[in-house]
């Protein structure tokens, strides 16, 4: 019984980010004309998937302390590869999107293995990396164009049994095959050890730099699949620095939503997801109040600006005034 | 006592951090199911030897052997695969992750290579109960644990590893008597079973109870090793403080209790770190602030600056209430307080700065003209202050990162030098910089003090207390637990009260 106390004050972030979600989208639900249906369900679940695999992959370097700046541009990267490669029958699709996957774990390697082996920051390390993921996609793709294989395309951006969208139930698998099994594997644990206190981690024989590469390059992985669905909305690919440096961003928001510490060491990927479902919600719900467009990077300002604010009340508990600097 | 078997062993074992020698060719061996008592004053070499046994940090010189064979520690994995655990003072527990998960960080339980949280569960339960600490739930987050709790923990996660050898670095410092008591089972226990252990304590009490054997470090060096009871305590302090040639002191002028009072302190509280600390410095005064490491000085002096939240009782400067709210309020005192911190590349300088920006930063108030910096002033402050304290500095816009250690504590003093301090407050400031500069900083302090300016001297250098300090006042466990006058300063009552062994006071030969 009081173990649930425990449960539910552990994934209270996430709690948060779900419950602020439900409500922003009942909202939404309950003033569209026509309801939730699967075809209104279907468009915002297609939107939403990709920012909450971006904001998924940006978890899993925040949770070890670190930051991921390409994880916008691996998505716009592998955006680019799959409108060439992801072509042709059922089969050679299937191969180019494994090609594609295996192109973002490797780039997450590539960033992990810097911070790691290079001793040097993150947040400089990934916004460099992220300029070459950048340049490789211009290359791939230097006028937007390419194309997919409609089969693949059609069916995960529809829905399944006519009721559930596909992305949806993609995203679901994410969460079983790669996030729960991460989380709950010695090197997921060693992730949070790592964020939480390095030192102490390498003390306890954590096995801190494979803990911190796996981080990365899971990552990449998830941010590539993001890139990949796109494609199967969009039909093609372009190389945008402006959709690349947006996901990026938002992906932080969303983490941050979500209830996980940019200091590292807490926080969950389910929480992200959540939060990039806020973030997605805002844009709809000024739709439906047929409020202004340009009007969303302000709400979406607000919502985060609050969002932190929550976390930042342990200001008040604070006794010894120079630990407010660190 | 023949069939002694040795555990671990260190041959002629040495350790320098860059030129210093923090350990000297050292032999050392600790047997199954002995308890060894290692001792020694701040600084003498244990925790070094320690960090070596445990693989934190490499030998510089010599061999380590575990059960006869000679090891390399790359790391406190490999100390661990050897057998060798160490309970670390400063603690290695994650605070963002559960009892549970930090119970089982090494060696976690799995299956079909997932952690197993049932079994992990179980044996954070067990482990828990062995402890005695059956009231923390294993769900519960480090950091939400008070100090004790959160050592015992640590002493559990060390258990879990089946060691050979257990290493325990003052790990009783923040328990409550009943936890030591339950400790003190536990380690028997383990004795019994065979397990070798080192215990590390500042605590005379607690050695005497427990050691078979004690070995004594001084200077990097060992001086002895006995068996339980061949030592009094006296021997044992006298082989701690030895007697070597110490450095060169200022002369002190004859101690005076009539000073007019600068500061006064009485029934300062802060949670439990302190409690009802009352004193009063007068003008001209050096007064020291001895001990153990950690027993409050450095919370003392960064509640007089106004750094802490929550702090009791009344802080009277020249007769005036001081607010403890912030620096500011401080350095504004009637007598201006200035506190030299503890870690000058932390807290008390802009590294990649000048010297000259650095200099001016505290006291840019009295430099301005207008909107702006009055340049000239500035400068021929900077070269008085430069001059005075012989900071020696190729060119006074070089970066302070480029000057010695030495140098570079000289700059945080000559910083707070120029807002005129009338108190100033010192934490620690000659630790880790070399000899010559530690005396010119002792001239400054009795030449500061001869101006009429109060000084609070922490150091964990009891030499440096009994040669600069007209008064030591020593804290234990966050109270003032003895004020030693003038004549009293001695090494053997400092170390003594500092220990919190009663003798008879001694007077200075």
């Amino acid at each position: 019984m009081s173990d649930w106390r425990y449960h539910f004050s552990h994934n209270l972030g996430t709690l948060t980010a779900v419950g602020l979600f439900v409500l922003m989208f009942g909202i939404y639900i309950g003033n569209h004309e026509a309801g939730l249906n699967p075809a209104v369900a279907t468009t915002a679940a297609n939107k939403a998937v990709l920012l909450a695999l971006v904001a998924m992959a940006q978890t899993l370097p925040v949770l070890t302390r670190g930051l991921d700046l390409s994880v916008g541009m691996i998505f716009v990267m592998a955006n680019c590869l799959a409108s060439a490669i992801v072509v042709g029958t059922i089969g050679q699709g299937l191969a180019g999107c494994i090609a594609v996957l295996f192109m973002g774990l490797a780039a997450g390697f590539i960033n992990g293995a810097i911070v790691v082996y290079g001793r040097l920051q993150p947040i400089i390390t990934t916004l460099a990396t992220g300029a070459i993921y950048y340049g490789i996609a211009l290359w791939i793709r230097p006028s937007p164009g390419g194309d997919v294989q409609y089969d693949i395309a059609d069916f995960v951006t529809g829905q399944l049994f006519g009721t559930v969208p596909t992305s949806l139930v993609v995203l679901l698998v994410v969460v079983l095959v790669i996030w729960i099994p991460y989380r709950s594997s010695v090197l997921g644990r060693g992730a949070y050890a790592v964020g939480s206190n390095e030192q102490a981690a390498y003390m306890s024989g954590v096995p801190v730099d494979r803990a911190k590469i796996a981080a990365y390059a899971l990552g990449g992985l998830i941010a590539a699949l993001g890139g990949l669905i796109l494609t199967f909305n969009t039909y093609s690919g372009e190389a945008s620095a402006a959709i690349g440096g947006t996901y990026t961003l938002n992906s932080i928001a969303a983490v941050v939503i979500g209830g996980t510490s940019l200091f590292g060491g807490w926080g969950s990927a389910i929480g992200s997801i959540f939060g990039a479902f806020v973030l997605r919600t805002i844009e709809d719900l000024l739709f439906v109040f047929d409020l202004p467009p340009l009007w969303q990077p302000l709400f979406q300002g607000v919502v985060l600006l609050v969002a932190i604010s929550l976390g930042a009340i342990r200001v008040f508990r604070i006794r010894n005034r120079l630990e407010l600097f660190t | 006592m023949a069939d002694r078997k040795p555990l671990l062993e260190l041959k002629g074992v040495s350790k320098r951090y860059g030129g210093i020698a923090a350990l000297t060719d050292v032999d050392f061996t600790a047997y199954a199911g002995e308890i060894h008592a290692v001792l020694g004053e701040n600084g003498a070499g244990k925790s070094t030897l320690i960090k070596i046994a445990s693989g934190v940090t490499d030998a510089s010189d010599g061999e380590v052997l575990v059960n006869g064979t000679p090891h390399r520690f790359r790391s406190p994995t490999d100390a661990m695969k050897a057998g060798v655990v160490c309970v670390f003072q400063e603690l290695s527990l994650l605070p963002d992750m559960t009892v549970a998960d930090n119970l089982s960080m090494a060696g976690t339980p799995t299956r079909g290579g997932f952690i197993d949280h049932k079994a992990q569960r179980a044996r954070a339960i067990e482990l828990l109960k062995r402890v005695g600490c059956e009231d923390v739930h294993p769900l519960e987050l480090v950091k939400n644990l008070p100090l004790s709790r959160r050592q015992m923990v640590e002493i559990a996660k060390a258990l879990a590893k089946k060691p050979k050898l257990l290493i325990l670095d003052e790990a009783t410092s923040a328990l409550t008597a009943k936890d030591v008591e339950r400790i003190y089972v536990i380690i028997r226990e383990l004795r019994a079973e065979g397990v070798g252990i080192l215990y590390v304590s500042h605590r005379m009490h607690e050695i005497e109870a427990l050691a078979d054997v004690a070995t004594v470090f001084r200077n990097g060096r060992k001086i002895e090793t006995f068996r339980k009871g061949e030592r009094s305590v006296r021997d044992i302090i006298q082989m701690m403080i030895g007697r070597e040639v110490t450095h060169h002191y200022p002369p002190k002028p004859p101690y005076q209790d009539n000073r007019e009072p600068a500061l006064a302190v009485s029934n300062l509280n802060w949670g439990r770190e302190l409690s009802d600390i009352s004193f009063a410095a007068g003008k001209g005064e050096i007064v020291g602030l001895g001990g153990l490491d950690g027993q409050g000085q450095r919370e003392l002096l960064l509640a007089l600056f106004g750094v802490l939240k929550g702090v009791e009782g009344a802080v009277t400067v020249d007769g005036e209430r001081l607010s403890l709210t912030g620096p500011r309020p401080a350095m504004d005192a009637k007598l201006p307080l200035a506190l030299i911190p503890e870690d000058r590349k932390v807290e008390g300088l802009m590294l990649p700065m000048s010297v000259r920006d650095n200099l001016t930063l505290a006291s840019l108030q009295q430099m301005r003209s207008g909107l702006g910096i009055d340049s000239a002033k500035e400068a021929a402050a900077v070269t008085a202050m430069v001059d005075r304290l012989q900071i020696k500095a190729p060119d006074v816009a070089a970066p302070v990162a480029t000057l010695s250690g030495g140098n570079q504590q000289k700059v945080v003093l000559a910083k707070w030098l120029m807002t005129e301090p009338g108190i100033i407050l010192l934490n620690d400031p000659t630790r880790g910089i070399d000899v010559g500069t530690k005396q010119e900083i002792y001239r400054l302090l009795r030449n500061l003090a001869a101006e009429g300016r109060t000084i609070i001297f922490y150091s964990t250098d009891y030499a440096e207390l009994i040669g600069c300090c007209d008064k030591v006042l020593i804290l234990y466990g966050g109270r003032i637990t003895r004020e030693l006058k003038g004549e009293e300063c001695t090494e053997h009552n400092l170390v003594a009260s500092a220990l919190n062994v009663e003798t008879v006071p001694e007077k200075a030969a």
